[in-house]
């Protein structure tokens, strides 16, 4: 099973800059993908467009079953309950506690009240930040931050997790913490997770499905792979 | 029961926004409570003015007089010729014998005299009684009632009635003038009261996006942040409305200058002008917040 499904996608900016071409892929279900290239290759335009923070110019984008190529503005709301997105600069809030951080995704989508504490507990839990419920943002460290962010990106139970970078900010212990942490949420949850990195480290310790772009095309893609210099 | 918790989200993180930005909120909630000062000076002149016209318009008719040879035939084509009229309500006619009898049942002085009328003699006229739909044409109408056929004299209560009245709706305009202005300047101000709450709340309108809330719920609480800016404001107004006139109508007795000019009793009428009041400060505020969310909010 496909949880998402290119079909020559292109994308081309307002400005003329074509970020992405004919683009055709599928991702399965379950699965945890690398996508790598260097600056410009497009990798933040691909993910956006899944997201649907960008439209692609023509061709299909299929995720979880919704078309998002052709969902419009006021219902884009429905595709993001489906997902959760990580990011680099973590975007929690800083005068919420962790805890408040967490379930304010629930709150927001009309969650209750015992539904909301419930699953918000367990989210952070999953994470590893029990302790630190009470705590705000700028109390914690660069990892644990972004620990509070992919709690807050589960929280709801998505079938699908993008992260678009989130080791960037962060020292390489502190990046194989993450790691571990989605590792564990792939294999004990069954979410796939889809992540933008040019982090060579973790891509090779990690031996996971690698995508490769270079100047907006699908180079390569393969499974257990490695970050490969000469392609990228 | 997913909705009403979404509202009550919506309300609390509105009544926090408005005590976040207070300086902001009290500029906006000054001018929406002098703009309806105004509004509530104006409801209360208006439905004054309206009432003191409706009570004037039942009473004045215009009486019209017929030539003392005019027949049966002449009174039926005048019949006709008034029920042309446009600004014609109603009327009703006497013939000389009817008249003759009714002054007669009004005076004994007046019965002596006109019992010695035979009918030939009775010096009396066929007259019409004429009420008008618009008082303030009732000086045109006469005019075109007294050219037709076989009318001697055309009275009504010429001067002092019209002149009062012309004079009340002129100031009525005026007040309505200022009202709209006011308003405008009100609807300014809270979109940039909104516009700043948008911008200071940005951070969170991109983080609920992405964690998936509706449009509809990221928009609901600016909207009723200006609805809660128009109902504050509408606090003041409401009080000088209930109790300024209260005041007022003991002070004057029911009665402005005149007897002729009577005041509307307090008793409903207060309330309907507060409620007026409060309606058109929730509007205003959400017509302001609602602009702004539109001009401001990129969703």
């Amino acid at each position: 099973m496909d949880l998402i499904r290119l079909k020559n996608v292109n994308k081309k900016y307002k400005n003329g800059v074509t970020a992405i071409y004919d683009m055709t892929l599928s991702i399965k279900k379950g699965s945890f993908t690398f996508v790598i290239g260097g600056s410009g290759s497009g990798k933040s335009t691909f993910i956006k467009m899944l997201y649907r923070e960008e439209k692609p110019t023509s061709g299909q984008i299929v995720v979880g079953g919704v078309n998002v190529a052709k969902l419009r503005d006021k219902k884009v709301y429905k595709l993001r309950r489906k997902l959760g997105i990580v990011f680099q600069d973590y975007k929690l809030l800083p005068k919420l506690t962790v805890y408040e951080n967490v379930a304010f995704a629930m709150e927001v989508i009309g969650a209750t009240k015992q539904e909301t504490r419930q699953k918000a507990l367990k989210a952070i839990e999953i994470v590893g930040l029990k302790n630190k419920v009470h705590n705000y943002p700028d109390q914690l460290s660069g990892g644990e931050q972004q620990r509070v962010s992919i709690a807050r990106a589960i929280v709801n139970d998505p079938k699908l997790l993008l992260c678009d970078e989130p080791t960037g900010n962060l020292d390489p212990d502190m990046s194989m913490e993450i790691m571990k942490v989605l590792e564990d949420i792939n294999t004990k949850k069954g979410t796939t997770i889809l992540m933008v990195t040019h982090d060579k480290d973790i891509v090779n310790k990690m031996k996971k499905d690698v995508i490769t772009l270079k100047d907006g095309r699908l180079i390569k893609t393969k499974e257990k792979g490695t970050y490969d210099d000469e392609s990228v | 029961m997913k909705v009403f918790r979404m509202l009550g989200r919506s309300i609390r993180d509105a009544f926090k926004s408005v005590f976040r930005n207070f300086s902001l909120s009290l500029a906006s909630i000054s001018c929406i409570t002098i703009t309806l000062v105004i509004v509530a000076l104006s409801v209360i002149a208006s439905f004054n003015v309206e009432n003191f016209t409706k009570v004037i318009e039942s009473d004045l008719t215009i009486v019209v007089f017929m030539d003392n040879d005019s027949t049966e035939k002449d009174i039926e084509a005048m019949k006709k010729n008034i029920e042309n009229v446009k600004n014609v309500d109603s009327y009703t006619f006497e013939n000389k014998e009817e008249v003759k009898e009714d002054m007669s049942e009004e005076s004994e002085v007046f019965k002596a005299v006109m019992d010695g009328w035979t009918k030939e003699e009775n010096p009396l006229r066929d007259t019409f009684q004429i009420k008008v739909k618009n008082i303030e044409k009732i000086g045109n109408t006469a005019n075109q009632l007294k050219k037709m056929d076989k009318v001697a004299v055309v009275r009504y209560g010429e001067g002092m009635v019209e002149r009062l009245v012309s004079a009340f709706s002129s100031i009525e305009k005026v007040a309505y003038g200022v009202v709209i202005a006011l308003v405008v300047v009100t609807v300014f101000l809270i979109i940039n009261t909104i516009k700043l709450t948008i911008y200071s709340r940005n951070r969170e309108i991109s983080i609920m996006r992405l964690v998936g809330a509706s449009n509809f719920s990221i928009k609901t609480p600016f909207i009723i942040e200006g609805m809660i800016l128009g109902l504050i404001g509408a606090i003041i107004p409401v009080l000088l409305t209930t109790f300024g006139y209260l005041t007022f109508y003991q002070h004057f007795d029911g009665y402005l200058f005149t007897k002729i000019i009577e005041l509307i009793s307090p008793e409903p009428f207060i309330y309907q002008a507060s409620g007026i009041v409060i309606l058109i400060g929730i509007i205003v505020g959400m017509i302001g917040s609602a602009s702004a969310v539109r001009k401001y909010l990129k969703i």
